[in-house]
């Protein structure tokens, strides 16, 4: 079990890449308002996460994260599941 | 008071700009007259339908025509009643029986539209503790299908089988699993590594649906899909079907060996709580079902239209969804939605219909003009359609 930093730290990771207008992340970055990302980029951004982190967020699950930090929190408690 | 219709507002002005330019709304066309499958009168001329899914010519086969006339007059325009009150005819079960022996399975049921049929099967089969795993380019109905039931839904990248198989692993101990794929994706008109998923969704102890809407007919060597080409049908625990592609008229159907698979008849929703199909289009659907079961040349004569569409548009100088035909669904990409809107109304001045297919229901955004073949297309139809795209083409700017 990694500690929440380092989780955060290879999520922003994960986001750059999806990243193209180049927004300043932080905790509160919303992916679909801030970030702009339309649904496909989501699915896309997702499916990365589940296998840098080896979980599964089901749409379900993907519908109620609006933030980074909810993400953060998500795949932990995912991770913790396992 | 809020406007609940604000959240079109977007959509309304896209469409405004598009059809302020004097364009012909693509989502507006009215057939006036049916000749034939492949042949309408639009606006008055005379056009080529490159855009039906009537794969197999049906609609205007004889027996078919027939069977429904009679039906019409011994039973009636319609059932009125759901399949599990007054809704089941002698007809609704001729067509269960027709469908068990084109599948050569156990159990068929059939609703009121292929729609119904996936958005019925996938919302009841899989529960609240039940992971639904499915392609991300799956149709709109499996996506509803998702949203109507409780279960989990993970979605994976098209066609990729290495991420099916990391996202069914995953799946916690004891879930219950299924996989939905679809045989042919009507976008790009691709077909899916069936063989390998289903091998792989077994040995993972998932429960496996594919939808072969556009594969009914055409694809297999009895015509039952790409499960069959692939020689897995007899793993697949499920196949979705319709009526209203290669049989012809609307309809739709599961067909299963499950032994328990008769219950879903009491506890599937859509198919209890609405009007059964009417007495002609369920024999109309037997009986083209029947015949499609005797049609090896048309579906070499359906191969060989696709083929030469397939190749005349890529020596024009079109961009393909598929470097080879993969099934008789050939989709042109268009760099953008005004280029795609202007050729599609090109080809009409032409004399040809096609489908305009844009975002949200294309992958990644792309705007298509999808072509679906016919049976009934004949050759010298085919070489005038390349015509009429070569002139489009150039008028619009396309190539």
């Amino acid at each position: 079990m990694t500690d929440r930093a380092e989780t955060e730290a290879k999520i922003r990771d994960l986001i750059d890449p999806f990243n193209k207008k180049g927004v300043e992340i932080d905790g509160g970055t919303r992916f679909a308002q801030d970030l702009e990302w339309d649904s496909l980029t989501v699915m896309d951004f997702v499916a990365s996460v589940e296998d840098e982190f080896d979980i599964l967020i089901s749409m379900n699950r993907a519908a109620e994260i609006e933030t980074v930090d909810q993400l953060v929190d998500a795949v932990r408690q995912l991770e913790s599941e396992r | 008071m809020s406007d609940l219709f604000s959240k079109f507002d977007p959509l309304i002005q896209q469409r405004e700009d598009l059809l302020s330019t004097g364009l012909t709304d693509p989502f507006n066309l009215v057939m006036e007259k049916v000749e034939s499958p492949t042949v309408a009168i639009c606006n008055g001329r005379r056009t080529i339908l490159l855009g039906t899914y009537n794969y197999m010519g049906m609609t205007f086969d004889p027996d078919v025509v027939a069977a429904g006339k009679k039906a019409l007059d011994e039973y009636g325009s319609g059932t009125t009643g759901s399949r599990v009150l007054n809704g089941t005819y002698a007809g609704h079960k001729a067509v269960e029986d027709a469908l068990k022996d084109f599948y050569a399975m156990d159990h068929a049921m059939v609703f009121s539209t292929g729609y119904q049929a996936n958005l019925g099967i996938i919302s009841t089969i899989a529960g609240k503790d039940d992971y639904i795993i499915l392609d991300i380019d799956s149709h709109a109905s499996i996506y509803d299908g998702c949203a109507l039931g409780n279960a989990q839904i993970v979605p994976f990248r098209h066609n990729d089988v290495e991420a099916l198989e990391k996202r069914l692993k995953r799946v916690p101990e004891g879930a219950g699993k299924l996989v939905v794929l679809e045989g042919v994706y009507s976008m790009l008109g691709d077909i899916a590594p069936l063989k390998e998923m289903v091998a792989i969704s077994k040995a993972n102890g998932a429960m496996v649906l594919v939808d072969e809407a556009h594969s009914m007919g055409f694809i297999g060597e009895n015509g039952r899909g790409v499960a069959e080409a692939q020689g897995i049908i007899d793993d697949v625990d499920f196949i979705i079907g319709t009526f209203s592609k290669s049989v012809g008229t609307v309809g739709g159907f599961c067909v299963s060996n499950h032994p328990k698979f008769e219950i879903l008849r009491l506890v599937c929703r859509p198919y209890v709580f609405t009007a059964s199909l009417p007495p002609s289009v369920v024999a109309t659907a037997a009986t083209s079902i029947r015949k499609l079961m005797d049609g090896a040349d048309k579906r070499a004569h359906l191969w060989e239209n696709s083929k030469r569409l397939h190749a005349g548009l890529r020596q024009l100088g079109f961009q393909l969804g598929t470097d080879e035909p993969q099934s008789a669904i050939i989709a042109v990409i268009m760099p953008d939605l005004e280029t795609g809107a202007a050729m599609w109304e090109a080809l009409l001045k032409e004399g040809l219909y096609v489908n305009l297919a844009r975002p949200p229901a294309t992958p990644a955004n792309m705007t298509l003009l999808r072509c679906s073949l016919c049976a009934e297309h004949s050759g010298d139809q085919v070489e005038e359609i390349l015509g009429m795209f070569a002139a489009a083409g150039r008028a619009t700017g396309c190539i």
